[in-house]
């Protein structure tokens, strides 16, 4: 069963949100990777506010190719996520509630997720011009100087994900695995 | 001698640039929709189903497959009979600006590794050179994603490690790498050389079509048993468990010291893109 998610992605929506689910989310989502979140986070080290309202927010881990003339966005699939680890635990402390990405975590983020609430959802790495299709509309919120790697504010519709990591700690790197190789056994 | 001009390199850099991120060879598609008909787990199933529907929508719509379209590794092979008139370099570098602005395709350079300011154009390219008879000239174009190039290793292994160091090595890569270079991969083995020469023949693997097995028998069945080897440890593909972790396993390998047992491999994503033209 594909379970619906609407972002804003509140503390109350993390509960029914289970390693291993696959989920269609819709909404507003904000994209940064490795040059945004080092920005960001010596912000919120200075005690600043951030460009966005990150209370609830999920970011997209992704750098899209140009838009071409009637295409809300160009080629959109996530990047691998352990780049953000450094930085994911001080956005999570600051209220983001999910990210979107691809690969694994460190134990820092899970801890962090653990104790604050949020969820990391896995998009499929790759699938540039498939995902693409389900982002509406997007506008740069700020750091325009990094090119595809500024801070993107998106509207998507039925964004295709799974969970893999949930707000309690579960894997789907690790169970899905384990329970594919007793199927065979 | 043969005259090339090197406008005429310019331009095919550029057509190479912009078709190699919208069209997947035909080897890497017809490996895909095989794993998309044999895999056992419906997860892993579902996910190659989209992976499949991802590159007829980037060809349809002339859109790169993958957001991540690379860093330009181009490859020449330069017939010695050939003269290339201007400055080839300056010429390559010209069309892959002009592939990655025109084409509507991520500028992903950075000028410097550490003040990682991003050159704009997505230059410089990641030139090989190779002087081989004749006097033809073949150009390929490779964009190389980096989500995939970051998971790659290599190793100095000693000639005592022999066969099953160059095994366990190639599968502790694929451990380490796990959900992260956006499996299905292909595996891109280089054996042999120096440090810098194993690097180059595990990327150079990469750009045999999956199709050819290496030309000695040894190599091919090496090639074949870590392919079930890699798969049969369940990653699946995106790593949520399942058959299909990698496409295939590509060896090159070359002569060495007496005192080395160099060992590289290259990850590709399941978007390996390389494009060829013989001028």
């Amino acid at each position: 069963m594909i379970k619906k998610v609407t972002a804003p992605l509140t503390k109350e929506q993390l509960k029914d949100l289970h390693s291993g689910d696959d989920v269609l989310i819709t909404g507003v989502i904000y994209t940064a990777r490795d040059a945004a979140h080092k920005r960001l986070c010596e912000l919120l080290a200075e005690g600043k506010e951030l460009p966005f309202d990150v209370k609830d927010s999920i970011i997209y881990y992704v750098g899209p190719t140009p838009a071409k003339e009637g295409q809300a966005i160009g080629s959109a699939g996530p990047t691998t996520s352990y780049r953000m680890d450094a930085y994911s635990p001080a956005m999570i402390a600051a209220g983001q509630t999910g990210m979107i990405g691809k690969g694994k975590r460190g134990p820092e983020v899970i801890e962090a997720m653990k104790q604050h609430g949020a969820v990391y959802f896995g998009a499929i790495g790759g699938a540039g011009a498939y995902l693409s299709r389900c982002i509406k509309k997007a506008e740069v919120v700020c750091y325009e100087d990094l090119g595809s790697e500024a801070v993107r504010r998106l509207e998507v519709v039925d964004f295709p994900a799974f969970v893999i990591i949930d707000s309690e700690g579960n894997n789907l790197y690790e169970t899905g695995r384990k329970a594919y190789l007793d199927s065979v056994k | 001698m043969r005259e090339i001009d090197s406008k005429v390199i310019t331009k095919a850099v550029r057509d190479l640039c912009i078709e190699a991120n919208s069209f997947l060879p035909e080897d890497i598609k017809a490996r895909i929709q095989k794993a998309c008909d044999t895999e056992p787990w419906p997860l892993a199933k579902s996910i190659l189903g989209i992976i499949k529907d991802n590159y007829e929508i980037a060809e349809e719509n002339r859109v790169p497959i993958c957001q991540d379209t690379g860093m330009a590794c181009v490859f020449l092979e330069i017939g010695q009979d050939v003269h290339i008139t201007g400055d080839l370099e300056t010429a390559i570098h010209e069309g892959v600006k002009l592939g990655y602005t025109e084409g509507f395709l991520r500028k992903s350079v950075v000028r410097d590794p550490l003040d990682r300011v991003n050159t704009g154009d997505n230059t410089p390219a990641m030139i090989y050179y190779n002087i081989v008879p004749g006097d033809k000239l073949t150009l390929t174009v490779a964009p190389k994603g980096f989500g995939s190039e970051n998971m790659s290793q290599i190793k100095m292994l000693k000639p005592s490690d022999g066969l099953q160091g160059v095994k366990d090595f190639v599968l502790k890569v694929v451990e380490d790498a796990g959900p992260n270079p956006c499996p299905p991969v292909v595996v891109g083995v280089g054996i042999g050389g120096t440090f810098d020469k194993a690097a180059f023949l595990a990327k150079k693997a990469l750009m045999r079509s999956t199709d050819v097995r290496n030309a000695k028998p040894f190599y091919a069945d090496l090639e074949n048993e870590l392919l079930e080897k890699i798969n049969a440890k369940g990653i699946g593909p995106q790593g949520v468990g399942g058959h299909t972790y990698a496409l295939a396993v590509n060896i090159e390998e070359m002569p060495t010291h007496i005192a080395g047992l160099p060992c590289a491999v290259n990850i590709n994503c399941h978007v390996t893109r390389h494009k060829t033209v013989e001028l």
